[in-house]
């Protein structure tokens, strides 16, 4: 259905005329031109695509226009704040957590969503979580020790 | 084949303006890209730009590679700074364009560093010897006496006699045309090869702000569906569009066999595209993932004699112990995270198409091809591109954005779904290897007869010293596209990282590992007594020692296992140590060594990225990834049902270089993925002592061969199959 429907994106309330089924992915991706979130299977199964919504990783290809009413969407572009980077992506550029980048954005706001729910996670727990985003590439263990790394860096002093 | 140059001199003036531009002349030596049979034309005798120097002091290096992942916009640019005698930071890299850089066949056969990196490394150092000489005149000093640094030269003793690289080029265009005969700089004068600064791609790519090619954006831009067939090789019956025809905002092309329906929102156009109602008539071919085997092997072509030594026939009947095994592999897919995307736009009689494509240059002329024009009028530009290995080099949607461009005289983009990136896929073929092997009581292996069946000839030879030797191949891979024309394959197979080697080293390695297990011997021990390469004993113990290898013969009940491998002028030797689940057949690879020796290491991080990366995508085909389809019905269309590997997968991997300064850098990228399945299946049998010859090993097929073993008591695991 063709309506007015406001959320926030990236800290900044936006509303758009159109219709409140559209797939948010595509609706980032072409209406705002954040092409930061990938389209990488269209069946929630790779997560390249997963933006966070009211604090929750979610896959952008599944969800619709009228599922972020009112809420706060953060994509890639809003990870970094102030002009600092998360330190989920710092963590990323020290370790090389990443090789062509295409499942990077989905990978990083996985991550960033899961370090606020769970602070200080093991190993296992990280694989565990991360295990339903897809990388080709081989970054895994590069992944895994950028998540632990910004893990300890966020929660605390040290 | 395309042999013509990037852009013409002229027109690379007028984009480049002022500064100091460095052409450089090839010599035939560099050339030809030596691999194996198959000698590719890869760069153009013409001249091409390679540098330029700017007033500013940045330098704009230009490659006809591309970065995919693999880090050779970093590893490019180390070498230009490290020749040239610049900072990193000051070097521009411009990839893949073809307008704007030296004409070049592809991104693949881990040739970039191998290949091209000495084509770049003489260009670069060849402007520092031009630019010391202007600084020379400029400064009123001999050349002798000036040193380099940071893009400046100074004299030696007067720092304030200087004069930076941007000044030596303000005001002017100055062009210096070079020959390749440079001398290069030796590794321990290294100060930017050799080290592992952060990756150059690094802050785009953790941001967001990386472009691939579905990200470029062009005003009007329509995107694009296309209708395909359901299966390979089924035949159009009846169409009605009537559906879709009056849609709000639908431009809908039916022309020449390219039915698609365009929109400015994508959503809109993959919704036409449900609403066109077909008739088709399917294949009749019902080939399968279990009969294919056969059909590879009853339908080859002409053996191909790969390497031959001795008498084969004459020792078979002599020698002590002779093994005799087939082993196969299914076809496996690319499944690179970034489906081929292309946007194209035609403006001027000239057309621009931004791709995803590991082959910019033929791309180009492709895309010429199918819009009747001269290649010169078109212009590929490479954004990053999101995994290739290997998939990204038929370039059908760039061919297919380009075409409806120009049928609708507007800017398209065509960027393929999951379902059509399987679909259109050029699937690693299936295969076959037959090996017939035989040692001594001594344990020196006397006798090898091998041939190889649709896989390819890569790795097809094994580095071991057999007397009597007979490698064949049913002739390389044979990749085609689907149809009548190639009957051996119901759809298209292509170049898979690697080609060929995972399947023959799989092959090679495994019987190596059954010869020594016979003998009651321990598989390192077994490999040495056999070998006297001494750069491939060198890996070997290197990777022994990192591993902490305890000799012992297989089945020792450890999980424990190992294979080599020559691989673009790079050795490798991996060990792993895994777990198997007796129950349920899965296997847990717990953690794997792989050292290698491959020549001057240009970015050691990056080296062990690729070592990291191509270990755990060859979990892939070794464990879990072989494509089911019926016929032309590619039945596997996303990451639901085919499985790639997952973090819980990866086991941790540790990377070991034997160093070799004073040999030229060698391949990064291909090579520590061609031992991973050779390393499981002796690490599978190691634990088990049932030996798996077919590729991937799943955990049904595991649990098979182990329940087959027991059942089977008195066939034990020390004879051969």
């Amino acid at each position: 259905m063709k309506r007015p429907i406001s959320f926030e994106l990236n800290g900044r309330r936006v509303t758009l005329n159109t219709d409140d089924g559209r797939t948010v992915l595509w609706v980032l991706r072409t209406d705002f031109a954040l092409t930061g979130t990938k389209y990488g299977c269209g069946e929630g199964v790779c997560g390249a695509c997963t933006v966070i919504v009211d604090g929750k990783a979610v896959r952008s290809c599944l969800i619709h226009l009228k599922d972020i009413e009112r809420q706060r969407v953060l994509t890639i572009e809003g990870l970094a704040h102030n002009g600092e980077l998360h330190p989920l992506q710092q963590a990323f550029l020290e370790h090389g957590a990443f090789q062509c980048g295409y499942c990077t954005s989905g990978m990083l706001l996985s991550a960033a969503a899961f370090l606020r729910e769970i602070p200080n996670p093991s190993r296992d727990a990280i694989v565990s979580h991360m295990e339903r985003n897809l990388c080709r590439c081989g970054a895994h263990q590069r992944i895994v020790a950028a998540i632990e790394s910004a893990a300890r860096r966020m929660s605390g002093p040290s | 084949m395309s042999t013509l140059p990037g852009v013409s001199r002229r027109r690379f003036f007028h984009m480049i303006g002022g500064g100091i531009v460095v052409f450089v002349s090839l010599g035939p030596t560099a050339v030809f890209a030596q691999e194996g049979a198959n000698r590719l034309f890869v760069y153009p005798k013409d001249y091409n730009a390679y540098l330029v120097i700017g007033k500013n002091g940045r330098v704009a290096v230009f490659s006809g590679k591309i970065e995919m992942g693999q880090g050779v916009l970093t590893s490019q640019a180390q070498m230009v700074a490290e020749e040239l005698g610049v900072s990193l930071t000051s070097i521009d890299m411009v990839l893949g364009d073809t307008d704007k850089c030296p004409a070049d066949m592809g991104t693949f056969g881990s040739l970039t560093t191998r290949m091209f990196g000495p084509v770049l490394r003489a260009a670069a150092a060849q402007a520092r010897v031009e630019l010391v000489a202007l600084a020379a005149q400029k400064l009123g000093a001999a050349r002798d006496s000036l040193l380099v640094e940071h893009g400046t030269v100074f004299v030696a003793g007067q720092p304030r006699r200087r004069v930076s690289y941007g000044e030596l080029s303000r005001g002017a265009k100055i062009v210096r045309t070079v020959q390749s005969d440079a001398i290069l700089r030796s590794a321990s004068e290294f100060q930017v090869m050799g080290a592992s600064p952060r990756r150059l791609d690094g802050l785009e790519k953790v941001t967001g702000a990386a472009k691939y090619a579905a990200d470029i954006r062009v005003p009007g831009m329509l995107y694009a569906r296309l209708l395909r067939p359901p299966t390979h090789g089924a035949t159009l019956l009846q169409l009605d569009t009537s559906g879709v025809e009056h849609l709000p905002g639908i431009t809908l092309i039916n022309h020449d066999g390219l039915v698609a329906v365009l929109h400015t929102d994508p959503e809109a156009a993959e919704d036409a595209l449900g609403r066109i109602k077909t008739l088709w008539q399917g294949s009749a071919t019902k080939v399968d993932p279990e009969s294919i085997h056969e059909r590879l092997v009853s339908q080859a072509a002409t053996l191909k004699t790969l390497a031959e030594r001795g008498n084969v026939a004459a020792v078979r009947s002599n020698v002590k112990h002779v093994f005799e095994a087939t082993y196969k592999k299914g076809y496996v897919a690319h499944a690179a995270l970034e489906p081929h995307a292309a946007i194209a736009q035609i403006r001027e009689g000239r057309a621009t198409v931004w791709a995803s494509t590991q082959t910019p240059f033929p791309t180009r002329d492709k895309i010429a091809k199918a819009l009747g024009w001269n290649p010169m009028q078109v212009r590929v530009i490479t954004p990053f591109v999101g995994g290739g290995f290997g998939g990204k080099s038929a370039d059908g949607q760039a061919i297919e954005a380009a075409r409806l461009a120009q049928i609708t005289g507007k800017p398209v983009q065509v960027a393929w779904s999951r379902s059509e990136e399987f679909f259109n896929d050029t699937f690693d073929p299936a295969s076959v290897v037959k090996i017939v092997s035989g040692i001594e009581a001594s344990g020196r292996i006397a006798l090898w007869d091998s041939v190889v069946y649709s896989a390819g000839e890569r790795g097809a030879v094994a580095c071991y010293d057999i007397p009597n030797a007979l490698f064949r191949s049913s002739g390389g891979a044979s990749y085609g596209p689907p149809g009548p024309q190639a009957s051996l394959h119901p759809f298209a197979t292509g170049p898979w990282r690697a080609p060929g080697a995972n399947m023959n080293v799989f092959a090679i390695e495994s019987q190596i590992d059954m010869m020594a297990s016979a003998v009651g011997e321990d598989p390192l021990a077994f490999r040495l007594r056999n070998l006297t390469d001494p750069r491939m004993r060198r890996v070997l113990q290197a990777a022994a020692d990192a591993f902490g290898w305890q000799p012992a013969a297989a089945p020792s009940k450890r999980g424990v296992g190992l294979a080599c491998n020559i691989d673009a002028g790079t050795y490798v030797a991996t060990m792993a140590e895994i777990k198997v689940d007796a129950a349920s057949g899965r296997v847990q690879v717990i953690r794997m060594v792989c050292a290698q020796d491959m020549g001057i290491i240009v970015n050691p991080e990056g080296a062990k990225m690729q070592i990291e990366g191509g270990i755990t995508m060859g979990l892939g085909y070794t464990l879990a990834e072989e494509l089911r389809f019926l016929g032309g019905d590619i039945l596997d269309r996303n990451f639901g049902t085919y499985e790639i590997p997952r973090f819980s997968w990866v086991p941790r991997i540790d990377a070991v270089f034997v160093k070799n300064d004073d040999l030229a850098p060698q391949g990064g990228g291909e090579p520590p993925i061609t031992t991973t399945g050779a390393v499981i299946a002796n690490a599978v049998f190691d634990a088990t002592g049932a030996r798996l010859y077919r590729l991937p090993m799943t955990a049904d097929r595991v649990r098979l061969a182990i329940a087959a073993l027991s059942a089977n008591c008195s066939k034990s695991f020390s004879t051969p199959a």
